[in-house]
C-alpha cells in the first residue's frame, strides 16, 4: 500500500429527492509518474492511482480512468442525482493492488 | 513514344510520387492513436463539447481543467504534447447528475489539451485548448 | 539617478502593472469570512509603503483555490494534523489530545510566532518537537516533514484572518537584527540578497514568475509545484538553492532569525494558513 494515503470527499448531508448534488473528492497520492529520475538517473517505475469509482446505493455514478498526468493529490468534481436515502460509496484503485475507500450518507431533506 | 531508360524512370517516379500522395497513410501521433483507439475509427466533429483550461497555466504540475458534454456516456481527456497523451477517461453512471468533470492535470510543457466525447448515439465530438505552460523565474 | 531608487521606481512601476492585471478579484474570502490581503508597512521596513500577501501575486486560478477549504488541496494534510493530533505517539502514551483537549485552543499562537523563551529564539516546529520528546516521549519529527508540516498547518489554521504581530523589540531585538542582516546580505553565485528580488523588484515578473514580497504569513503554504505543504525553512533553503548559495539549515539559528525578521515584515497582514501558492 502506498504510504499516507488519505481521502477526503465533500457531500452535502441532505437532498431533495430526485436532487443533483455536486461532489468533491481529494485523495493524497503521489501519483508517481514514471517520467521522474532518481539520483543515479534512472527512471522512478510509475506507481499511481489507475481507476476512481463512484457508486450510490450499487448504482455507477462515475468510473474514471486515471493515467500519469493526473497530478499528485488526485482531484475530481462531479454530479451526482440522489433519488432516494442511501449511501455513496468512493473507491480508488491503486496500481500496487491497493484499494482506498471511503463512504458519505445521505439523507433526503 | 521511345521508352528510353530515362522515360521510363521519369514515369516511373512519377507515378510513385503520386502514389506517395493518395495512397500512402500520414504518419500517425500518439494523441491520434488514442483517439482512434477510442471512438473506434469513427469520424469526430467539433463542437458540443466544452473544455475549460487556463490560457496560462500557474505551473505544469497541477493545471484545473474541466470538461463537459451534455448527452455524453464518455468523455476522453488528452494532453497532445505530453509524452503519453492519455490523461483521463470520465464514464458516466446511472446515477450521474451531469455530463460533467473536473480535475486537475500535468502538463510538460505548452501544448493542446483536447477532449472527446462520446455520445449516446454513437457520435464524438472534440474540443480543444491551447496551454501555456511557463518556467519560473528562480528554476522554481 | 541612483541605482537603488532606479531599480524602486522601476519595482513600483512594474508592480503597478502586476497588479493592474490582476486587479479583477483583490478580495480573498474563505468560508464566508473576508481576510485582508494587504496593510501599511511596518515602519522599520523603511523601502516599503504596503505589505502585500503573497496570494495577490499569483494567478486567478490558484487565487481561487485557497477560497474554499475543500478546493484547496492542503486540507488532506490537515486532516492528517487532526490524526496526528489525536495519536498516542511515545513512551508516556500520551497523544497532543491528551493535554491540549481541544487545537482550537491555539487560536492566537500563529501570529506570535517565532517568539522567544529564555533567551532562546523558539518557532512552532520547536515548540512541537519540544513536547513530543520532553512531554510525550516521542521521537522529534523532521523539522520540515510531511508530520510536522501537518501539524503546523493545523496548528496556524486555528488563527486564520488574525493579524501577524510579533515582537521585535525587548529579547527578540538581536534575533531580529540578525534577521535583517541575512536579509539583506548578498549571497550565492548569483550574488544576490532577499531584498534584490522581494524588496527592490516585487511586482516584477522573472520569467514567468510574479515575484511577491517574499511574505510567509500563509506558510506552511501548499505548492503547486511539489503538491505538498512546505515551511518556510524549506522555502528558505529552496530560494538560497536557487541563487546558488549553500542554504542555511533548516531549523537552524540562520533561518530562524530570518523566520522573525520576515515575520516581523508582515506585522499587519493576516494569517494565511495553509495558503495555496505556485
Amino acid at each position: 500500500m502506498a504510504k499516507g494515503v488519505k481521502p477526503r470527499v465533500k457531500v452535502p448531508k441532505t437532498a431533495a429527492a430526485g436532487e443533483t448534488i455536486t461532489i468533491k473528492t481529494l485523495i493524497s497520492h503521489k501519483m508517481e509518474s514514471g517520467r521522474r529520475k532518481d539520483a543515479d538517473g534512472n527512471f522512478i517505475p510509475r506507481s499511481i492511482i489507475n481507476r476512481f469509482v463512484v457508486d450510490f446505493n450499487d448504482q455507477n455514478v462515475i468510473d474514471v480512468t486515471l493515467e500519469p498526468a493526473i497530478s499528485t493529490n488526485p482531484y475530481f468534481q462531479f454530479d451526482a442525482v440522489v433519488p432516494e436515502a442511501g449511501e455513496f460509496k468512493f473507491t480508488w484503485y491503486d496500481d500496487d493492488g491497493s484499494v482506498y475507500e471511503t463512504s458519505k450518507k445521505i439523507k433526503i431533506a | 513514344m521511345d521508352f528510353t531508360r530515362r522515360n521510363i524512370l521519369a514515369i516511373g517516379s512519377g507515378a510513385f510520387a503520386v502514389a506517395s500522395v493518395a495512397g500512402m497513410p500520414a504518419f500517425a501521433s500518439k494523441t491520434d492513436d488514442a483517439i482512434a483507439a477510442f471512438t473506434g475509427g469513427v469520424g469526430v466533429t467539433e463542437g458540443g463539447i466544452d473544455l475549460t483550461a487556463p490560457e496560462i497555466a500557474e505551473n505544469g504540475n497541477t493545471v484545473p481543467v474541466a470538461v463537459s458534454a451534455p448527452g455524453a456516456v464518455s468523455i476522453m481527456l488528452l494532453a497532445t504534447g505530453n509524452p503519453t497523451p492519455a490523461v483521463a477517461t470520465f464514464n458516466f453512471g446511472s446515477l450521474a447528475g451531469s455530463r460533467r468533470g473536473s480535475t486537475r492535470i500535468r502538463l510538460a510543457k505548452t501544448q493542446d489539451v483536447v477532449a472527446i466525447a462520446k455520445m449516446e448515439d454513437g457520435t464524438f465530438r472534440r474540443a480543444g485548448a491551447t496551454v501555456k505552460v511557463t518556467i519560473g523565474g528562480c528554476g522554481g | 539617478m541612483e541605482l537603488k531608487t532606479l531599480l524602486t521606481s522601476v519595482a513600483i512601476v512594474g508592480f503597478s502593472a502586476g497588479l493592474v492585471s490582476a486587479q479583477a478579484d483583490v478580495t480573498l474570502a474563505v468560508e464566508g469570512e473576508v481576510i485582508s490581503t494587504s496593510a501599511s508597512a511596518p515602519a522599520f521596513a523603511e523601502n516599503l509603503d504596503t505589505v502585500y500577501s503573497g496570494w495577490l501575486f499569483r494567478k486567478l486560478e490558484t487565487r481561487s483555490l485557497q477560497m474554499d477549504d475543500f478546493d484547496n488541496p492542503a486540507f488532506v494534510f490537515v486532516d492528517k494534523g487532526i490524526d496526528l493530533f489525536e495519536k498516542v505517539d511515545g513512551t508516556e502514551g500520551k497523544a497532543c489530545a491528551s493535554c491540549h483537549e481541544d487545537v482550537e485552543d491555539f487560536v492566537g499562537l500563529r501570529p506570535a510566532m517565532p517568539r522567544v523563551e529564555d533567551g532562546t529564539l523558539v518557532t512552532m516546529e520547536n515548540l512541537v518537537n519540544e513536547c513530543r520528546t520532553e512531554r510525550m516521549g516521542a521521537e522529534p519529527w523532521k523539522y520540515s516533514g510531511g508530520q510536522m508540516t501537518a501539524m503546523t498547518a493545523l496548528i496556524g489554521l486555528q488563527s486564520r484572518g488574525m493579524s501577524i504581530n510579533v515582537a521585535v523589540d525587548g529579547d527578540a531585538a538581536p534575533f531580529f537584527e540578525r534577521g535583517k542582516d541575512l536579509y539583506y546580505q548578498r549571497v550565492g553565485q548569483l550574488d544576490m540578497s532577499c531584498s534584490n528580488c522581494h524588496e527592490d523588484n516585487y511586482g516584477v515578473m522573472i520569467r514567468a514568475d510574479h515575484l511577491s514580497q517574499g511574505q510567509i504569513n500563509g506558510f506552511p503554504a501548499y505548492r503547486l509545484k511539489n503538491a505538498k505543504l512546505n515551511s518556510a525553512h524549506a522555502r528558505f533553503k529552496g530560494c538560497m538553492k536557487n541563487i546558488r548559495a549553500t542554504p542555511y539549515k533548516e531549523g537552524g539559528d540562520e533561518f530562524k532569525a530570518l523566520e522573525l525578521y520576515l515575520a516581523a515584515r508582515g506585522n499587519g497582514l493576516s494569517v494565511e494558513t495553509p495558503s495555496v501558492r505556485n
